[in-house]
């Protein structure tokens, strides 16, 4: 397996955030943590990606432990997370962004156009867009270039926290449809929503949180049809 | 239907820089910095500033000025952090100078990488636990800082307290240019070498890797730690590297004045330098410069009103944030530009 979280527990000051989750990502696969606000999706992520701190338990990358690996090395070891709310650099440029998207790197001028191409192959609205600062993109194309930047650093694992937010319906439904595409070329994803219908008939497999605790982990598809998760997250009128 | 801006003076300059091809650009940078050089002469216009000596007034507080403000702006304006104790360094380097000038018998230049490098170290200490902090919190540590260094060399006998130290040495004649007291120009075109390197050096640092991971810090810091940018090594770069330019400020310093007393360095001076970054425009080093000239240069030329003169000073800072809030010549916000096109998904 690529990413495996064993019993992690994580505070904010004195107030647990997370009360023991553990999650397995397996090589390939799109898993999917849904719930409600509060349940611990983003800290989850952000501890994964190493900006907030472990307080006990693992998290095991490749064989490997790296709970106490600084954040800005794990991108070199091919974890990657487009951040909630985006968090482009608003001042810099669509292809300046990009270019920060991995800071380290061995053979700068070599691998640098050819993560560019593959990621305007993905996006081919980011290379309409390169001159342009990246503030005043839409919300949409944020989200491109979020997605696209964090795709510079060749992830193996890719973490998405809730990239719907704040997007029109069509324009999720074609995050959406990279986001699979992008997983197709082999990058195993991990992806946080709020928006469970569509995080669940994307992926492989999901994990429901709740006030820091998982209460259920089963295949996407399954969930989907689930009365009582379909009752909690997808609404009643909820048609798949 | 396009309107010039007469007031945007830094893309006016801008402009001209970027049309200008590379023996252009050398003729105007040295016409520029002989034009400067002569400034002390031109102490019989209208320049004269009553009471104080023209050309002392030149070296400090204009020169000093421009000097700190552009240190203060590689911590402030490059990477985004509040430096309210910035005047720390400036005392290190100034009783650096004082006491080795005095105890060693070492002359000035030879002092300077001491001075320079005791207030890197104190930047690297101060740094290490406290840039982990963000915003309003490091603002506050870093005022403390720059309180405690004061009330240090005000409280301890190696420092003669608040008697201070006399007779610092004045710097030795370089070939036949003399530091004398009552004619300061060679301090003058010291300070102004000093600001050329300073400036050389920023600009060199912002085109390269270093500038661009302040960028990204200053933006969002959280999101350049997640693209790979040891945030805290490069945080601590820029201060560092602040605190260094303070230093060789404060060493010119006390060896201009031959006399320094913790009462030169309180949190007023943090304060006035900070004001000249903000007031010329943040990040930007040529609104750094202009700012902290007339910050450093306007209380001595309108000296002769006297008790309005602070009264004057402050109102000149209030109306002109107020105009220009980004400063007189403010960096380039490329975040606001009015490029959106219709966008539909």
């Amino acid at each position: 397996m690529r990413l495996e979280i064993k019993d992690l527990h994580v505070h904010y000051g004195k107030i647990e955030a997370i009360k023991g989750i553990s999650v397995v990502v397996n090589e390939g696969e799109i898993v999917t943590l849904i719930g409600a606000n509060g349940a611990g999706k983003t800290t989850t992520l952000k501890t994964i990606s190493g900006l907030r701190k472990v307080t006990s338990g693992a998290i095991i990358f490749d064989g490997q432990d790296i709970s106490n690996v600084p954040a800005h090395e794990r991108v070199d070891l091919g974890i990657s997370q487009a951040p909630e709310g985006r968090g482009i650099f608003p001042g810099m440029t669509v292809l300046e962004n990009l270019e920060m998207g991995k800071f380290h790197r061995k053979n700068r001028k070599a691998e640098m156009s050819e993560d560019l191409d593959k990621v305007y192959t993905l996006f081919p609205r980011l290379k309409e867009r390169v001159a342009q600062a990246g503030g005043t993109l839409s919300g949409g194309e944020q989200q491109m270039l979020a997605i696209g930047r964090a795709l510079m650093s060749r992830p193996k694992v890719l973490l998405l926290d809730e990239p719907s937010m704040g997007l029109a319906p069509q324009m999720i439904a074609n995050i959406f449809r990279i986001i699979t595409e992008i997983n197709k070329t082999g990058v195993t994803i991990l992806l946080v929503e709020q928006n469970a219908q569509q995080a669940l008939q994307r992926a492989h497999r999901a994990y429901i949180l709740e006030t820091g605790n998982v209460v259920k982990e089963a295949k996407a598809s399954d969930l989907l049809n689930d009365p009582a998760v379909r009752e909690a997250y997808l609404g009643t009128g909820a048609h798949s | 239907m396009k309107i010039r801006n007469y007031w945007n003076l830094r893309d006016w300059g801008a402009g001209i820089w970027e049309r200008a091809n590379r023996p252009k650009r050398i003729a105007i940078a040295l016409t520029s910095i002989f034009l400067v050089g002569l400034l002390p002469f031109a102490g019989a216009s209208f320049l004269a500033t009553p009471i104080a000596a023209y050309d002392a007034v030149l070296v400090y507080p204009v020169g000093i000025f421009v000097l700190m403000a552009l240190g203060l702006n590689i911590v402030v304006g490059k990477s985004g952090m509040l430096d309210l104790g910035y005047v720390a360094f400036f005392a290190i380097g100034a009783y650096t100078m004082a006491l080795m000038g005095t105890h060693t018998g070492l002359n000035t230049w030879e002092i300077m990488p001491f001075g320079i490098g005791f207030a890197m170290l104190a930047g690297v200490l101060l740094g290490l636990p406290t840039l982990r902090l963000r915003g309003d919190y490091l603002a506050i540590v870093t005022l403390g800082f720059g309180e405690i260094v004061r009330l240090v060399v005000l409280n301890s006998s190696w420092s003669k307290g608040p008697n201070g130290i006399a007779n610092v040495p004045m710097p030795p004649d370089i070939g036949p240019l003399k530091f004398k007291l009552d004619d300061q120009k060679v301090f003058f075109w010291v300070v102004v070498t000093m600001i050329l390197l300073t400036i050389w050096m920023i600009r060199r640092l912002s085109v390269r890797r270093p500038g661009r991971a302040w960028e990204a810090i200053r933006q969002d810091e959280d999101a350049a730690e997640l693209m790979g940018v040891p945030t805290l090594k490069y945080k601590i770069w820029s201060f560092t590297l602040g605190a260094a330019v303070g230093g060789a400020a404060g060493v010119l310093y006390a060896s201009k004045n031959l006399f320094i007393a913790p009462e030169m360095f309180t949190l007023n001076v943090s304060i006035l330098i900070l004001s000249c970054v903000v007031f010329g425009g943040i990040g930007n080093i040529w609104g750094v410069v202009v700012g902290a000239t007339i910050l450093g240069y306007l209380p001595d030329r309108i000296r002769f009103i006297s008790d309005a003169r602070l009264l004057v000073f402050g109102t000149v800072l209030v109306v002109v944030m107020n105009f220009r809030p980004d400063g007189l010549l403010p960096r380039k916000k490329r975040e606001k530009a009015i490029v959106k096109k219709e966008v539909n998904a």
